[in-house]
């Protein structure tokens, strides 16, 4: 294992059930210190790539690589520095919730265990440690989830949709944790059909759609590389009209009710401003149209909304 | 090796936390001292039943009576019931990607869950010939026991011949148990295995009837279920209980090493 190999690394991933195309083609990196967000409508392909991710299926080709080392190849021993959980976390409902954790620890190497009280406390499950997981609400299971990731010690903390179904309340506890974790250098993917989430939490993001990647990089160069559009306003709309079209890089030159609108990158903005200055025009308005990430993510997805259970591919 | 015998050990401590197990327990307890009162209270013996007549004369007769009885049926279908759950319940619950995302490797996943399939089986049979001399010798004492040859063999060589029939007996059934296990594995499902399991046990038995089968008859793993019986004889018949010997250790090996292989391929996906 080399000191330099990413957390994550996924090349030309590919899981097929059948006729049906669940991830294509997924190439992935997170680097270390990420909290990368992996976007993507339901049922696109988040969780399947995640499951490949942590060794619980086979690809049917390519290669997903967890800190240089291929679980298809070196089984458990690849998982080590990483912890997370798909779908929802599981438990033995029979069992309390500490047992769960001891139970979990045993399954790790002995160091664990030491860990569990206070990571009990971190998730404040330690009063309900002693009762059975069966009577413990989505939350509470979610929160046990991360408590069973965290004895584990890890570099890497796989997410799948940390946040889904839990109240108002405990969606604002969660990423709270997501943030304190990440300050303490832990490296983070986090799957989410949330957009909001992952432009409050995440540096980097990946947007999947149909099992396909359609974008990515650093957030803020996604909401910076689109064309963002301008409103104008001027006492002269007809002669600066005229000037825009001329202008290269500027398009989508519109006028409506006497103001003007317009695309263009931040260069050409910059040229058409001095040109309408060189013809000694005054403006009164420039406003810069950024566009949501919400815009964005629709326009990458096809349109397809990304806040309802609708699935796309199958949904496994 | 201490890995294993650590998710070993919580094997059984989740076996010892489901209702499931203590099913088939109580039932290897409730069957022979219901046996046992049924006895004292009612004259007459157990008929067709090799050793049914002397039960009255030593309690070492009752638990070879009440495996004659237990042996075809109900000891199979207690097994089962924990060998076929024993990996469908993970499946079931979705607790099989939660254990298989720590450090241990599947490989070491599915050992300690057979070995705690077949210590099921073993604990049941073993539970029941203990409660069942138990039992028979309070109502009728500890005294010699009759062999099927019609000659007596003291209490303490009887008390031999009954551990050794139970363990040649845990064979063909650790034999259902390793069947269970592979479809387990193979269908996740609780309930498919359980029935799958005893289907087999149920095929065994009757391709041992059917006509034309008497070559292969030694073979088969319903006829290991009677084995044992070669240790009522004076002397005792060892020959059937060496075929099952080898025998069972094929039928027990042929099932784990398919679910071992497959167990370690299998996705783990959303069931």
């Amino acid at each position: 294992m080399s000191a330099a190999a990413a957390p994550v690394e996924t090349r030309g991933l590919v899981k097929r059930y059948g006729e049906i195309v669940a991830v294509d083609h997924v190439d992935l990196t997170v680097e270390p210190g990420d909290v990368f967000g992996y976007l993507g409508p339901n049922g696109a392909g988040k969780t399947t790539s995640l499951r490949i991710m942590l060794g619980l299926i086979r690809p049917s080709e390519g290669s997903a690589r967890l800190f240089g080392r291929d679980p298809l190849i070196e089984g458990a021993k690849a998982l080590a520095g990483v912890a997370g959980f798909v779908e929802a976390p599981r438990f033995y409902p029979y069992l309390s919730g500490r047992r769960n954790l001891q139970l979990l620890a045993d399954y790790d190497d002995p160091v664990s265990r030491s860990r569990i009280e206070q990571t009990l406390e971190l998730v404040e499950l330690r009063e309900r440690a002693k009762d059975k997981v069966g009577g413990y609400s989505h939350g509470m299971r979610q929160r046990l989830g991360i408590a069973s990731a965290l004895i584990r010690q890890p570099r890497l903390l796989l997410l799948d949709e940390p946040t889904t179904g839990l109240d108002p309340a405990g969606m604002r506890d969660m990423r709270d944790l997501v943030r304190r974790l990440a300050g303490e250098g832990i490296t983070i993917l986090l799957s989410s059909h949330l957009l909001s989430e992952v432009e409050e939490l995440c540096n980097r993001v990946a947007i999947i759609r149909r099992g396909q990647i359609v974008y990515q990089g650093a957030l803020q160069d996604l909401l910076g590389t689109a064309a963002i559009s301008f409103q104008l306003r001027t006492p002269e709309p007809d002669r600066v009209r005229l000037i825009l079209l001329a202008q290269p890089g500027v398009s989508d030159v519109r006028l409506e009710n006497g103001e003007l609108s317009f695309s263009a990158d931040d260069d050409a903005v910059a040229s058409a401003t001095v040109a309408i200055g060189q013809a000694r025009i005054p403006l009164t308005a420039l406003v810069p149209q950024t566009p949501s990430l919400e815009e964005l993510f629709l326009g990458m997805t096809g349109g397809e909304s990304s806040d309802h259970d609708r699935p796309l591919a199958v949904a496994v | 090796m201490t890995a294993v015998a650590r998710v070993y050990r919580w094997e059984i401590a989740k076996l010892l936390a489901q209702k499931r197990t203590y099913l088939g327990l109580a039932t290897v307890v409730a069957v022979p001292v219901i046996f046992v009162i049924v006895l004292t209270l009612k004259s007459g013996a157990p008929s067709g039943v090799p050793l049914g007549r002397y039960i009255r004369e030593t309690g070492l007769a009752a638990p070879f009576v009440v495996l004659f009885f237990m042996s075809i049926w109900g000891l199979p279908l207690v097994t089962s019931l924990v060998a076929g759950d024993i990996v469908a319940s993970e499946t079931h619950n979705g607790t099989l990607k939660t254990i298989l995302t720590r450090s241990r490797e599947r490989g070491q996943v599915f050992t300690a869950k057979a070995l705690a399939a077949i210590t099921y089986t073993l604990t049941l049979v073993a539970v029941m010939g203990v409660v069942a001399v138990v039992a028979g010798s309070i109502a009728w004492g500890f005294h010699p026991l009759t062999s099927l040859s019609g000659t007596q063999v003291s209490a303490g060589h009887g008390l031999v011949l009954l551990l050794a029939s139970l363990v040649v007996y845990c064979l063909p059934l650790a034999g259902i148990a390793a069947f269970g296990v592979l479809l387990s594995t193979v269908t996740r499902n609780s309930a498919a295995s359980v029935v799958g399991a005893l289907m087999w046990a149920l095929l065994m038995q009757l391709l041992g009837v059917l006509p034309g089968t008497e070559s292969i008859r030694p073979y088969l793993l319903g006829t290991q279920f009677d084995a044992w019986h070669g240790f009522l004889r004076v002397p005792v018949d060892w020959a059937p209980a060496t075929r099952a010997l080898w025998l069972c250790a094929l039928y027990i090996t042929g099932p784990l090493v398919a679910a071992y292989l497959f167990f370690l391929r299998r996705d783990v996906g959303s069931e």
